[in-house]
């Protein structure tokens, strides 16, 4: 359960968003600019808000008024860009295992197998990122999150360099997965389609505010039509 | 000035002279490293105000007259400041006049010249991966260690190479807070200040062409390094777009 009570001003852009997440799986749904990224970065602590509250599964991981700003790593919060971010003097493996610390060897090296495994990857291990594609270094990303079993994974349009067909594969797989583990994940996009493919909880976000939160056969009803009648135009 | 009776001379070489320099050059510079990195680190890692302050403070060599900087050491190291006086106590013996003294001066001297690059280059580095580096429990000394140092490798050869023909050519600071006591604070440049004092110039052209030279080839060895390009290493794949970048994958 994530609570969130957030107030931040960017230059012109004001983000201001209250709502209690529940959902294991919700899906952040809004056009470019509207704050999506914004809100992962606060809630993952790489930004501090101006004022409000983060709180995840009962415990407070930012509150202005007590002056708690938790440190990105302490929170139990993985997250994965559009950008994979790997880090370009490490392989694969030292990528994936770059979270993992205070576990012994054997939990290790299994942790290391199945996020490989979970993403298909398991033949990129001793390459450098260098020699990955833009799907490929995505998929290290988000293995490289999933690693340290955080509580809480925010996914930022992760999977974009990978076609549809490939994208909807692997966040299958990853949502079962994940439901498995108990983890809860916000997937933030801005195509309506990726919003619908999920049986998700679906939060839309528009110029900084929630404007709906409810299963995404409701709240994305406007956009389903629109995307229903393209096809029969087509 | 001294003369050059004193001057342990061989074809008008002053060897000991040249041995104490590149002393002189190589413990600054070590002692700089162990300053200088982290305090970048800090400057390009921090959210402090204090930044700003800190970034100032470093550059001031930048713009002081050597001489004023050799006489405000001089005044702090003396024994009429308790700070002169705590160190006379320390050490046996006071920090002006002494090699010890010398290295004090040299590091404050060339400290912008190891900080500027470190700073430029930590800032190179794409901030993405500062950031996942964070998120995956990274403290802000394993960042430097697994993250700012692998990728800011021409930035590191830079500020050391600066650093260490800094100091090799410093002469207000030296003159200033060493003296000229052979063996223990007289340099390069105070030797080409002697053997030109003294219409010397077969010397002193023998002594400045060593240090052009040691110069000159240090420099070129920094320039002849190939420079990343636009289009090189994974900054087109995974968007780690910095300079560094590809340093950092040749080191691997």
């Amino acid at each position: 359960m994530l609570d969130l009570n957030l107030k931040a001003h960017r230059g012109s852009f004001h983000l201001n968003v209250q709502c209690s997440l529940a959902a294991p799986w919700t899906v952040v749904f809004g056009p470019s600019g509207a704050g999506k990224s914004t809100l992962l970065r606060l809630i993952a602590g790489l930004e501090k808000p101006d004022a409000g509250s983060v709180i995840l599964d009962g415990e407070t991981l930012a509150n202005t008024n007590l002056r708690i700003h938790k440190h990105p790593g302490k929170r139990g919060v993985g997250l994965v860009a559009q950008r994979s971010a790997l880090f370009p003097h490490l392989k694969v493996a030292s990528n994936i295992t770059y979270g993992l610390r205070n576990v012994d060897s054997p939990t290790y090296a299994d942790r290391l197998k199945v996020v490989l495994d979970l993403v298909n990857a398991a033949h990129l291990v001793d390459r450098l990122p260098a020699a990955l594609s833009g799907g490929e270094a995505q998929r290290v990303s988000l293995a490289r999150a999933l690693a340290p079993m955080p509580r809480l994974l925010l996914l930022d349009e992760p999977l974009s360099a990978l076609d549809a067909a490939a994208r909807d594969q692997v966040l299958s797989r990853l949502q079962e997965w994940l439901a498995e583990q108990n983890i809860q994940a916000i997937l933030v996009t801005h195509d309506a389609a990726d919003a619908l493919a999920t049986s998700a909880e679906v939060a839309t976000i528009h110029e900084g505010k929630l404007t709906a939160l409810g299963p995404a056969r409701e709240v994305l009803a406007a956009e389903r039509a629109r995307l229903l009648s393209r096809l029969t135009d087509s | 000035m001294a003369s050059t009776d004193s001057i342990d001379s061989i074809a008008g070489m002053d060897w000991q002279a040249l041995a104490l320099t590149l002393k002189l050059a190589a413990t600054t510079t070590a002692i700089l490293f162990c300053i200088a990195v982290p305090l970048a680190a800090w400057i390009v890692l921090s959210r402090s105000r204090l930044r700003a302050v800190a970034e100032a403070l470093t550059a001031l060599p930048l713009v002081l007259p050597p001489t004023v900087l050799g006489f405000y050491l001089l005044v702090l190291l003396g024994p009429r400041t308790p700070v002169g006086r705590s160190i006379t106590l320390l050490l046996g013996h006071p920090l002006a006049f002494s090699f010890a003294g010398l290295v004090v001066g040299s590091v404050i001297y060339s400290f912008p010249f190891a900080v500027q690059p470190l700073i430029a280059g930590f800032s190179a580095i794409d901030s993405s991966l500062i950031d996942a580096a964070q998120l995956l429990g990274a403290g802000p000394a394993r960042i430097v260690r697994t993250v700012l140092i692998p990728l800011a490798g021409r930035s590191l050869l830079t500020a050391a190479v600066l650093s260490f023909l800094h100091t090799l050519g410093e002469f207000g600071v030296v003159l200033m807070l060493g003296g000229d006591i052979p063996g223990a604070t007289r340099t390069l440049s105070i030797v080409l200040f002697n053997q030109v004092e003294n219409f010397d110039y077969a010397s002193a052209n023998r002594t400045a062409a060593v240090l052009l030279i040691l110069c000159a080839a240090a420099l070129t060895a920094i320039y002849a390094r190939p420079r990343p390009t636009e289009t090189g290493g994974n900054r087109s794949r995974t968007g780690n777009g910095s300079a560094e970048t590809d340093e950092g994958i040749r080191h691997a």
